[in-house]
């Protein structure tokens, strides 16, 4: 959490707008708190700990909220559980190879959660060209910014960082440039 | 909605409720015949759709699954045919069929493309045909389609477009960014943009709604129903006859035959995999150029051993999928690409064949945006960008409304190697063959592919874009959305699988009217398929009438 904070005060210093902004996202945050996040059904504690520590460096949280935030482990669990059920040996296989290397390399290390920001990164770099990696990474992203209806993107976290609003209806003119061309 | 017993002999037996199947549905019941639509999918509604990217690109949500309709690919046939990791058919699965979700382009063809054979000559690999009808024959049927389920576009606007009888009935749709950009940047190289023409309302018309911009076209279908899928259109007006029954949930596995050679109706599994027999005068299948040769091919009988109108062994064969790239642009100020329908700009300039360039073919490039944001978290970065933490997040927050892309739509020619047919060992869950899959881009195709590239990058360049790239994938291994030519249409029965009015050749009241029949393929089939289906219609109707079938 302290390179969350330093990264978020650093960019107050330098954006007269962000306090509001920032005091909306923690609201949003404390709402969504607030809300009993929904058991996990497949993974068990110790798993999820580990994979939700992979996933918020994958989509990490800085002047806005990660994929711990967005409750991407839940979108995880879900898959799991559901349409992604045939993955569930793929997570235990690639969790059990990469808790060998987070061994090998930290040596003494508990768990890849209890490791520092710095080395969860270099034990990722290490498996970045697996397709356990690929498998988190594109698992990441469906919870980060599908529909929050799978149990990740609480509040709509991803599809704010990017700007994407899923309404029924919009006006014309939609951008810039068609604007500028409607004059 | 009219119900009737399987062994009631109705008129007409469709056989898939898509693109074409609806029409077939419309025409034949308002004329007056009794007509029931076997359809695979289910039945679904407005209410049913949602906005949901997970459920409708990764599980398949509108289209065939991998796991549930499988099947296999191969290059060659020197190969063994494997299940893809990406499937390479992929087609709409419910009542109304790809009308519902596809991003609804709607494009005529040229009037050369009808005789490209005698144009420009044979092709050294490729089985280049003229088509036995003309543009001029096919015309009014445009023209009707444009108007029944309606189309948003500008006549005239493509100074290279073939003659038409009518102008859309609607006004193009508001043009987006990309097309704002692609247009000033297309007139800048001395190119002819014009407002892309799609099946999707600009206004009111015919008792629904315009469209509201929502953005959720390709992969999806249209809650408020301005998408002019048959769904929308034809589908209610044949179920308001009281004469077509539009039977869901039923996967048709065999066409049958009676010893005078005649089909005399098809099993087919109902929703609770029972088997059940319908009786009909007639049989159409409208099931899309991947699933009718399948079907004809699993209806084999001591009469047709080959499979049904297959005397000449060319079921199956020819089969011509979607070509061209998709490059990427980013721009300094926001697009908000999302909003909206795909595309709103295309260029014709490059559509035509022309010997000069050293191979044959040609395609328009349009203006769009098809991505949803976790596809676009996913594959929407250029190559060089980081592929997860801090930079990559950063960049997706950046890059998602100042992304736009253009893709081609290019010729595909027809190989006699590229063919649908029978996989010798893998089973669907019903326990059919699978289909096998065996596709390679012609030489030329890849040129014209890449000759196309360079012309949208140029594009890209020109409109000003901070970065662009070429989307990198093996677009062999894409889903293929247009599947075509696998029953090809023709007056000789040693070279054609169906005549120039979709009547088998081997099998008097058997017709096939869907993109199987096309004899060339460019750019966008949709509008053609559908013009067949009505021109088809009414060809069918008036033999009815004078019991010549």
């Amino acid at each position: 959490m302290s390179e969350v904070r330093i990264t978020r005060r650093h960019w107050l210093a330098v954006s007269p707008v962000a306090a509001a902004v920032l005091a909306a996202q923690e609201h949003a945050h404390q709402a969504a708190r607030s809300v009993q996040p929904p058991p996990l059904t497949i993974l068990d504690a110790a798993e999820a700990k580990e994979i939700e520590a992979i996933a918020a460096q994958i989509i990490p949280a800085d002047d806005t909220p990660g994929a711990r935030e967005a409750g991407v482990i839940y979108f995880i669990d879900h898959a799991l559980a559901t349409f992604d059920q045939y993955k569930r040996p793929l997570y235990t296989e690639g969790l059990r190879d990469l808790e060998a290397r987070r061994d090998a390399l930290f040596p003494g290390s508990q768990s890849i959660a209890a490791l520092q920001p710095a080395e969860q990164i270099r034990l990722l770099q290490a498996i970045e060209k697996t397709d356990f990696f690929e498998l988190l990474r594109t698992h990441t992203a469906l919870g980060f910014f599908g529909n929050p209806s799978y149990g990740g993107n609480r509040d709509q976290i991803g599809w704010k960082l990017i700007g994407f609003e899923d309404r029924f209806q919009f006006q014309p003119p939609f951008g810039y440039y068609d604007a500028e061309h409607k004059g | 909605m009219k119900q009737y017993r399987p062994d009631e002999e109705v008129d007409f037996l469709i056989i898939g409720a898509g693109a074409s199947g609806g029409i077939m549905a419309k025409e034949l019941s308002t004329a007056g015949f009794s007509v029931v639509v076997l359809e695979q999918g289910p039945y679904l509604r407005e209410k049913d759709f949602e906005h949901d990217e997970i459920k409708n690109t990764i599980l398949s949500g509108m289209t065939n699954h991998l796991a549930r309709q499988p099947h296999t690919y191969r290059k060659s046939d020197s190969e063994t045919a494997r299940v893809p990791n990406i499937k390479f058919i992929q087609y709409g699965r419910q009542v109304g069929g790809g009308s519902v979700h596809f991003t609804a382009n709607y494009w005529r063809l040229w009037e050369s493309d009808f005789h490209q054979k005698s144009k420009f000559g044979s092709v050294s690999g490729a089985a280049l045909a003229d088509w036995p009808i003309t543009y001029s024959d096919l015309e009014p049927y445009y023209t009707k389609a444009e108007e029944e389920l309606g189309v948003s576009g500008l006549a005239g606007a493509n100074p290279f477009e073939a003659w038409r009888s009518k102008p859309y009935p609607l006004p193009p749709l508001p043009v987006k960014s990309s097309g704002v950009l692609f247009e000033r940047a297309s007139r800048k190289l001395g190119w002819h943009p014009f407002p892309a023409p799609m099946a999707i309302l600009s206004q009111p018309y015919r008792g629904r709604g315009a469209c509201l911009h929502c953005g959720f076209c390709e992969y999806f279908g249209c809650e408020v129903r301005a998408k002019s899928s048959t769904l929308a259109t034809v589908i209610p007006i044949a179920e308001k006859t009281g004469r077509c029954e539009i039977r869901p949930d039923s996967y048709t596995r065999k066409i049958e035959v009676s010893s005078d050679g005649r089909v005399t109706g098809a099993i087919y599994f109902d929703a609770n995999r029972r088997e059940v027999f319908q009786r009909a005068k007639c049989v159409i299948i409208c099931a899309n150029g991947s699933e009718t040769p399948r079907l004809l091919l699993m209806s084999q009988s001591s009469r047709f051993p080959q499979g049904l109108a297959n005397s000449n062994g060319l079921v199956g064969k020819y089969l011509m999928v979607d070509a061209g790239y998709e490059v990427h642009g980013t721009f300094e100020q926001p697009l908000n690409e999302y909003k909206s329908v795909q595309a709103t700009r295309v260029i014709h300039d490059f559509y035509e064949p022309d010997p000069k360039r050293g191979f044959h073919g040609g395609g328009g490039i349009d203006a769009r945006f098809d991505f949803y944001p976790a596809s676009f978290a996913l594959t929407g970065l250029p190559p060089d960008a980081p592929r997860w933490g801090h930079e990559w997040k950063a960049m997706i927050g950046r890059n998602f409304n100042r992304t736009m892309s253009l893709l081609a739509h290019a010729t595909c020619l027809a190989r006699e190697q590229n063919n649908i047919s029978l996989d010798p060992n893998l089973k669907d869950p019903w326990g059919l063959p699978a289909m096998r899959v065996t596709f390679e881009f012609h030489s030329d195709d890849v040129r014209n592919m890449k000759f196309l590239l360079d012309r949208q990058m140029e594009i890209l360049e020109a409109a000003g874009a901070q970065k662009s790239w070429p989307d990198t994938s093996d677009e062999s291994l894409l889903p293929h959305n247009h599947l075509l030519g696998t029953c090809r249409m023709g007056d000789d029965p040693k070279t054609s699988v169906v005549d120039r009015n979709h009547r088998t050749h081997d099998v008097p009241n058997l017709f096939l009217v869907d993109g199987s029949s096309l004899v060339t393929a460019c750019c966008q089939p949709t509008c053609t398929i559908q013009a067949l289906a009505y021109r088809a219609a009414d060809h069918i109707a008036q033999q009815a009438r004078q019991s010549k079938i």
